[in-house]
């Protein structure tokens, strides 16, 4: 490194703010864009297992909280994207990175949903493993990301909620419909529990030298444990992995290790659905380049 | 082309930036800043500025000392100490 | 009574299901700030279904989920114009413009409707449709050179005038080429009795989850 670049890593871990058009490493940038381009992968990604559900919902109520909520996370990737390409690499180039399979997107969304069990849980759960992560986001280093976190954490907050209330309703109803929730928690508990990644000291993971990330992936899937199996348990439901318990003393949650293997394989656009889903998005994507001539060009 | 948002919370405060968003031109423009942030009623109100329009200064010398236009241009103790032995009083403080 | 509500179901089931049509959309139109717009658009709809499905509901002493979800597909009274299936951007656009338009002259005449409760609805229901046409305004300015916007609303023309009564339809032909800003293809007005083909496909998904357990709360 130049003595420039240390200068400057000294100064983000003294809690120093990056705006967009400021002198910056290259590997910070590169990192900042990798990092933040898989998170709008992964808003946009997320959108296509709860669409279905959209169409299906089966209240006028649950139809507009699901499209209110896909909406957000549209939203969100639109505000994500705008980001990278301030930095450097302009949305298109993004997209045709997703659809190719060059980039990547998180884990959960490669997989498929089967019931409405599914939208409540993924509304709940996985969005609160999301939550956790984006919370400690706030701190990034580049304040632009940091500052549509911060519209990006508040609209979440309904999410969750939302979530939570199609769980109760199903939770409260009969048995088949609690059936569905335990059968969905079931299929998603593996995937929840790669979600945060592999454990790295945060010492050893660049991402936080560079205050990019201000939180340890095992730290983050912590702090989920502990905000969300009690709220499962409390429920009467169970947790499919039967060496999870918290110690008491060190407040630690111990778990059967997490699938490694499988987070790799998935990422890698492997997953269940990972092609399909990309498949779909490039055919729209291709059928419609020609609304983005016509509207996004200059202007005749 | 990008448009910069501002928007106001509410009434009163200051318009802060909010975010950016891509449209062709200013009717576009105006209805994707409302939808992005304002669906929720969450602005009072918004401002729209193509990013070409805006200028930006990041730089403001202080080359030859300016704290006479600045509070911490004023250190008034010493002076306050000698008019007052002068005067035989005190800090308000000690009566 | 219920004529009132054979009325309210008519313009319910339009918007719901248009609303249905718009939100399959969602996370693929053709970028994203126009994705965020669409979705709102869609919500509107759906929630002025609500509202009309509410008050029809108090007439015809039911809910308004069972009205939307739980009549057989011969019961719904949607127009046709409303139902099809348009997955290209230039189909569903054309749609947006002409729905707009004729939706526009209904609403005009429910706000003057002597019942209070509709035109009261009608009037609320029109301070959100203000952004509707807006957003179709702005389309229709920036594709009116645009062949397949103007192939799309040559085709879908006949069947927009048939969302409308005869009288209404005529005013519709006389403001479109106005509002376009170039004259739409003459075109027979079609019926708005009976259902298109994809008309059962749709119910079908729509009402899935709620058959799957009949009378269970969600």
């Amino acid at each position: 490194m130049t003595a420039r670049e240390t200068e400057f890593k000294d100064y983000l871990q003294g809690g120093g703010q990056v705006e967009t058009g400021d002198w910056m490493p290259d590997e910070y940038r590169a990192r900042l864009v990798k990092f933040i381009e898989m998170h709008g992968n992964s808003e946009l990604m997320g959108v296509l297992p709860e669409r279905e559900w959209i169409l299906r919902a089966p209240t006028l109520q649950r139809k507009l909280a699901l499209t209110a909520k896909v909406q957000d996370e549209v939203g969100h990737a639109q505000l994500i994207y705008r980001v990278v390409e301030d930095l450097g690499k302009p949305r298109e180039q993004c997209l045709d990175d997703l659809i190719s399979g060059v980039s990547k997107f998180h884990n959960v969304f490669h997989y498929p949903t089967k019931t409405w069990g599914d939208v409540g849980v993924i509304a709940w759960l996985v969005d609160a493993a999301a939550i956790i992560s984006q919370k400690a986001l706030l701190k990034c280093s580049y304040a632009p990301y940091a500052r549509i976190m911060k519209k990006i954490c508040w609209e979440e907050s309904f999410h969750i909620l939302h979530g939570r209330d199609v769980v109760l309703t199903l939770v409260n109803g009969t048995d088949e419909q609690r059936g569905l929730v335990q059968e969905a928690i079931n299929r998603w508990w593996g995937p929840l529990m790669q979600f945060h990644g592999n454990p790295i000291a945060a010492e050893s993971d660049p991402m936080v030298e560079w205050r990019i990330k201000s939180q340890a992936n095992e730290d983050a899937r912590q702090q989920f444990l502990d905000g969300y199996v009690p709220q499962i348990w409390e429920l009467g439901l169970s947790v499919p992995d039967p060496a999870l318990r918290k110690d008491e003393e060190t407040g630690v949650w111990h778990y059967s290790e997490p699938d490694w293997d499988e987070l790799k394989h998935v990422v890698t656009g492997h997953g269940p659905k990972s092609q399909e889903r990309l498949d779909f998005r490039r055919r729209f994507r291709d059928q419609e380049a020609w609304v983005r001539q016509a509207v996004l060009t200059e202007a005749a | 082309m990008i448009y910069e948002v501002f928007r106001q919370e509410r009434k009163g405060q200051a318009f802060q930036h909010a975010g950016s968003i891509t449209a062709p031109n200013d009717a576009f423009a105006e209805a994707y800043a409302r939808e992005q942030y304002g669906r929720r009623q969450e602005s009072e109100a918004l401002w729209l500025v193509a990013r070409t329009a805006l200028r930006e200064i990041h730089d403001f010398p202080d080359e030859l000392q300016k704290s006479y236009h600045r509070v911490d241009g004023y250190s008034l103790k010493a002076k306050l100490k000698e008019a007052r032995e002068r005067a035989g009083t005190t800090a308000p403080a000690d009566r | 009574m219920r004529e009132r509500a054979q009325r309210l179901l008519q313009i319910a089931d339009d918007e719901l299901v248009l609303g249905w049509r718009d939100s399959e959309w969602t996370g693929i139109a053709p970028f994203l700030e126009e994705d965020v717009a669409l979705s709102s658009i869609a919500q509107n709809e759906i929630g002025h279904a609500r509202a009309l499905y509410e008050l029809a509901a108090r007439d015809l002493g039911t809910t308004a989920d069972e009205l939307a979800f739980d009549r057989a597909p011969e019961e719904y009274r949607c127009a046709p114009f409303v139902e099809v299936r348009l997955m290209a951007w230039a189909d569903t656009i054309a749609r947006r413009v002409l729905y707009e338009a004729a939706d526009a002259i209904r609403l005009d005449m429910l706000k003057a409707d002597p019942d209070p409760e509709l035109a009261g609805l009608a009037a609320k229901m029109d301070r959100e449709e203000v952004y509707h046409r807006l957003h179709a305004e702005m389309w229709a300015d920036r594709l009116r050179e645009e062949p397949r916007f103007r192939t799309a609303v040559n085709a879908l023309w006949g069947q927009a005038l048939g969302v409308l009564d005869a009288e209404l339809a005529a005013v519709l032909a006389e403001r479109m080429p106005e509002q376009l800003g170039w004259t739409p293809a003459a075109a027979v007005p079609a019926a708005r009795d009976g259902h298109s083909d994809g008309f059962r496909e749709l119910w079908d998904d729509m009402t899935m989850v709620r058959r799957s357990i009949p009378g269970a709360s969600w």
